[in-house]
This record gives C-alpha cells, structure tokens and sequence, in this order.
C-alpha cells in the first residue's frame, strides 16, 4: 500500500507543483503589442467643452434608444453612464465652487468614456465562446450576439466596466462601442469624432494619435497652437490657447494599453479612469492558466498516474 | 458494492419533504417569469455586479460542498483506503446532484441560454477564457458522476423488476453491471482530474477581474487556494451529511471512520490556512485586514470559521466525538462558502457607486434550487441502495 502511495505522490507532486509554480510563473506568455495599423481617438479633455454632440451623434448612428435616469419625468435622454443604450458619454468632475475649467480644486472638467478597445482586452480574453474578438487589422473590439451565451464574464473582467447587458429583456445582448465598424466599412470615421465641433475627439492611427499626443505635451500653457478637428490629417484645424497638461497620456501603457487615448488637465483618477498597472489583466490572467495547461501535458500526466493507481486499486478491493 | 449499500425505505411524502417541494414549486414560477420578462425582473444583477448569488452560491460554492464525490474518491481509489468505501455512494449522490443543479442554475442565468451549445463548438472555442475551462470540465463532470453513480441505479432496477415498465425489465442489467464495473475505474480516473481542474479554475476566473477584486482576496495563488478548499469542503459534507443521516434517519453513526477522515481534513484546513497568510504577508496585503470596513470584517469572519473548524477537528480526541465532528464539518462549509462569496461578492468592487444585494425572487431561486437537491437526496437514499448498511458502522 505505501509503494503505491508513493506510486502516487509523484503524479499528485506534479499537479500540485503546476498548480503552485503558476502563482509566480516563469513561463510568460509574450505581452500582446500594438497593432501597426490600429486605430482609434485621441480625446483631449481640455478642448472639450461638454456640448455632448458626441453623445447625441453617437445615438443617432447606431440606432440607439434614449435612456432616462429620471423615469418619473422621461423627457429627453439623460443617461448617468454608459449603459445598454448608450454606447459613449461625456461625464463632468466638479469640485467645489468648479469655477475654472480644468482646475482639481474648485475647478471642473469633462472626461468622454467608451469602450477603450484595448491593446490586450480582458473581455477578449474573457470569452469562453469568442464573442468578442479585436480584429487583427484595425484592432477594434467587437461583438457577436450568434456567438454570445450571456454569462457576462465580459463584464467581470473589464477594467473600465465598459461592456452592458439588457438586463431587462428577455432576450438580452451586450452593448458597447465598436468604434462604429459600419460607418468605417463606408470610408466614414466613427459618428463622435465627426460631430464633435472642438476637436476634442479627433479619430486616427493610434501610432499617429500617439506622436500628437506627445506633441501637446510639449506645447507651453498659453501658447496658441493648431488642433486638428475630426481626424488627424485632415483639412478641418482649429487655433486655442494651450492651457496646462497634466504629463502623461492615459491609454499609452495603462492597462497594456489602450486604442483610446486621454489628455487632460486634471489627473486621470478624478475623471473616473482607474489606475492599472502597465500589465495586462488578461496576460497575468492568461500566463498562470498556460502554465498549468501548457500543452495539456500535466492534466494528461496526471490523467495517466490516475487511471493507473486507480485500476491498481479497485482491484485490491475486490 | 451492493453488499454495503441498501435502501433506507419509508415514506417519501413527509413533512419536511412537503416545504421544500412547495419552496421548490415558487421558485419554478420565478423562474418561468424570468424566461419571459428578463434577469432584471427578478434579480438585483447589474452592470457593475454581473455575478451574484446565482454564480457565488449555486455555481460556486455549490459545487465546492457537492465535492464529497471528489475527495472520497481521491481517499478510497487514489490513496487506496478502502475501508471508507461505503462512505463513497452517498458523497457521490450529493455530487451528483450538486454538480447537476449548479449545471442547470447556470441555465438560469446566462443570459443568452439559446447559445449555450456554443460552449461545445470547437469554432468558438476560447481556449485563453477561464470560463471555457470551468464550463467544459463541469459539464463533463457532470456526465461522469451520473456515470459513476449507475450502478446504484442498476442495482434499484434490479431489486424492483416487477414493479418496472415492460421495457425497463427487458433490459439486460446484469449485463450492463458487468461491462460498466470493468470500465468504471475509467471513469473513477477522469472524475478525480476534472473537479482537480475546475475546481482550482472556478479561483482563477477571479484573476482577471483585477482591481476590483480586494487585494485580501485577488492572488495569484486563488487556483490553489480553491482547489484545496474544495478538497476539505469535499470531506466536511461528508461528514455532516453522514452525521445528520444518523440522526434523521435514526441510524447508528459511523463516527471511527468520520473521524480519520476530520483528520485528514484538519490537516488540509492548516495547509490551507497557512498558504492562505503566508500569501497575503508575501504580498504585503495583510495591513489590509485591520482597517474598519465590511472587507475586512468578512476577512476575519471567513478566516475565524476556518480556525472554529480546527478547533473541533484538529485535537484527536475530539475527532471521536461525533458532536464535535458534526461541528467541525459545519464550520469549515461555512468557512469555504463564505471564502467564496468574499472573492466572488464582497471582495469585489467595480466602483462608480454600483452596489448588490441579492433580491427576494433571487434569493428564493436559489433556495428553490437547494430545496431540490434535498428532496431528490432524501428520495433516492430511501429508494436506492446508497447509504451504507447500520451493521457496517
């Protein structure tokens, strides 16, 4: 009986030392790295004056009910966030008297939120049927209902708690920006950035979005610069008095990076864009479940010593 | 097998019987009106809070207390105890029904039910997805134990022949006995590797949730904390069902064995435990623990049931009394579900000001549920040779 236990002991070891090493794994999967050619926003919360056309454009081309936060008095759309009908918003931080624009204390500022179309999604990685899934050209994250079984997994595992579910339908989907795919196939840019009169979302190659990210950090408070409006490249610009950044673009690293990049002149915690460290959820995620499974052959192993120990045994015990 | 195990008989309509029928009878009308008006109408879920108690308990804790099968096959076919061989029908009963129930709740609350059979399609198959994992090795678990537990059946279609329909009697059981007998270690293997795998998995789904799972509870060693949990939970429902079986069902109680068994449990909580701070010390997370909030209160509460279960199972002598063991087995369920719902439910906060409690329909779904599972437990040991014979004790 000992020998076998000890038969035994050296499969179990195995399993467990998987099991235990992929706590700290050496084995890391390779970190997923910007696509070339992706593209998304850059959104400068400083140039945005909260005339919310982004959101009503937004709306419109995708079809989009209203949603009121006041059901009691369901007069025009209002929605808090996004949520199942409403795929991007633009929220306000206010502090005190929120006097000047951009000012933490006593000041005020916008802040555009949507789906980030992250460089390594959570949700992607999430899916146990491959609902959502970032095309390997524009990078965009998008959504397929024939795919999606509803256990909202999705929804767990982002980390700006983007994706939304219809709740209350009986025959629910999720919801979220996808970067109005249909609009780009037609050659058009995505509804917000073409409605938005400032500048304040300008659609691009985030490559590109990057270097002029960069560039605005360079510009001295007070200065007059170019903007470019809708899409970088094009012809509409716009001249504004540069007011002050805070030095870093959100989206660049955070989270693994993300398709949708922030400016802004407060700090990006105040405007509700959590802080995340320059790993992915999804690789840290991903890495241990690999280390354990790593080409099934501990499972199998395993699988091995246990039909061999157990036949061993119930015979023994007929 | 058959020669341990004997049907309890008596009346199966009893009172106790009669309430969960009717606990179970309300929850189905919930149920239905959910089919028609949506998981919103009966349920506190939200974007913030996708997963309540319907995962946290039916799915997850549920299947760490249906882990009896598991652990006693680990005890009796892998470390080769077969004196507890007579424990091992009835912990595989509950895990039968356990497992099942917790299959069919997940019906209840995916949203997209009508897609469920994408699950099994190799085209939509994420093999990176946690979920993937945990879903296809349930449902294969699922699949086994009914399997493991046939012979039980076998054996009832055998005994009551004459009361059976024309066709059932025709079948050749003896046969079937055989061939599935001479296989069955097949099946014993694979059933101790799946709930190995999904049970470990069912912790890592929380990994990817990130910061909104509390450092108390985000680690990268949740798989292994899971897994070994589900382990001793496994050997306390075993435990206690045994106990509560010899006092419902006024039996002689089978407490030598019971208390070998404490012991290898108490030995498991300890590892546990200690894996379980020596992680939080490693990562500096333990200063968390002594702020004043509800994380932390339910920390200490989940971490002093653990510690109230060794008291009752780790001293020798007390694992011969079966007060103490009933206690024991008790305490560490509790420990391990309330281990689960503060990873999956306290522990996580998706921020934005979004908060969940779990509704009154919600929450009588997933009593209904439980209700089930008793009634059909109490049905079949009385109907079926499961419970092992009085002499044997």
């Amino acid at each position: 009986m000992e020998i076998k236990r000890r038969d035994f002991l050296k499969v179990a070891a195995a399993g467990g030392a998987a099991l235990a090493a992929a706590a700290h794994p050496a084995l890391a999967r390779e970190p997923k790295t910007r696509i070339k050619d992706a593209v998304g926003f850059l959104y400068d919360s400083t140039v945005c004056t909260g005339c919310k056309a982004c959101v009503s454009a937004c709306k419109q081309y995708n079809e989009m009910p209203a949603s009121f936060s006041t059901p009691q008095d369901p007069l025009w759309d209002n929605p808090l966030d996004t949520d199942s009908k409403t795929y991007n918003i633009i929220k306000l931080f206010k502090d005190g008297t929120g006097a000047a624009k951009d000012r933490e204390k006593d000041g005020h500022a916008y802040v555009k939120r949507q789906c980030m179309h992250c460089v390594d999604p959570s949700c992607v990685s999430a899916c146990p049927v491959s609902a959502l899934t970032k095309d390997p050209v524009s990078g965009i994250v998008s959504y397929s209902k024939s795919a999606c079984i509803g256990c909202r997994y999705c929804q767990l595992a982002c980390p700006y708690n983007i994706p939304k579910f219809e709740y209350e339908k009986a025959f629910p989907q999720i919801r979220k920006c996808e970067l109005c795919s249909h609009r780009l196939k037609k050659g058009e840019i995505p509804a917000c950035a073409e409605f938005c009169p400032t500048g304040a979302t300008v659609f691009g190659k985030v490559e590109d979005l990057l270097v002029e990210a960069k560039k605005r950090l360079q510009y001295k408070a007070g200065s007059s610069q170019v903007y470019p409006v809708e899409r970088l490249g094009g012809k509409a610009t716009a001249e504004r008095i540069v007011t002050p950044y805070v030095q870093k673009v959100y989206g660049e690293k955070d989270g693994g990076g993300t398709q949708i990049l922030y400016l802004a002149g407060i700090p990006f915690e105040k405007l509700g864009l959590p802080k995340l460290e320059e790993r992915s959820d999804a690789h840290r995620s991903e890495t241990i479940q690999h280390t354990i499974y790593k080409g099934m052959i501990a499972p199998v192993v395993f699988l091995g010593g246990l039909l061999y120990v157990v036949h061993k045994n119930t015979k023994d015990h007929k | 097998m058959s020669e341990e195990s004997k049907p309890l008989g008596g009346e199966v309509l009893t009172k106790p019987f009669k309430v969960l029928a009717g606990i179970f009878g309300f929850a189905v009308l919930l149920i239905i009106y959910r089919y028609f008006r949506g998981i919103g109408a009966v349920s506190n879920l939200n974007d913030g809070y996708p997963w309540g108690i319907w995962i946290a308990y039916d799915v997850v804790a549920g299947t760490a207390i249906a882990c009896g099968g598991y652990s006693m096959a680990l005890m009796v076919y892998v470390f080769n105890r077969g004196k507890y061989h007579a424990l091992v029908r009835p912990a595989l009963l509950a895990s039968m029904f356990g497992y099942t129930l917790a299959g069919a709740s997940i019906m209840v609350d995916i949203g997209r039910y009508w897609n469920a059979y994408n699950l099994f399609l190799p085209g939509y198959f994420n093999v990176n997805s946690i979920m993937f994992e945990v879903a296809v090795c349930v449902t294969a678990y699922i699949v086994v134990l009914w399997i493991e537990f046939s012979p039980a059946f076998l054996e009832g279609i055998n005994k009551y022949k004459s009361g059976l329909p024309k066709f059932v009697q025709n079948w050749n059981v003896e046969g079937l006995r055989t061939t599935l007998n001479k296989w069955l270690f097949v099946f014993i293997a694979i059933g101790v590797l799946l709930p190995t795998m999904h049970q470990s998995s069912l912790g890592s789904l929380m990994l990817i949730g990130g910061w909104k799972v509390h450092p108390l509870w985000q680690t990268g060693f949740l798989p292994l904390l899971f897994l070994i949990s589900a382990i001793t939970m496994g050997y306390a429902i075993v435990i206690f069902e045994s106990l509560f079986a010899s006092v419902g069902f006024k039996r002689a109680s089978e407490t030598p064995l019971l208390g070998k068994i404490a012991g290898v449990m108490a030995w498991l909580t300890a590892i546990y435990l200690a894996i379980r701070f020596a992680d939080l010390v490693i990562r500096g997370a333990l200063g968390l623990a002594f702020q004043l909030n509800l994380q932390s209160f339910m920390f200490w509460v989940e971490n002093a049931l653990y510690v109230a279960a060794l008291v009752f199972v780790a001293p020798p002598a007390s694992r011969m009394q079966s007060r103490s063991l009933f206690l024991g087995g008790f305490f560490l369920l509790l420990a391990g579900t309330v281990y689960r719902f503060n990873a999956f439910l306290v522990g996580f906060n998706p921020g934005n000001n979004w908060s969940y409690f779990p509704s009154f329909a919600e929450t009588m779904i997933t009593l209904g549920i439980i209700s089930f599972e008793i009634m059909a437990y109490l049905y079949i040991v009385k109907k079926f040779p499961v419970l092992p014979k009085p002499e044997h004790a």
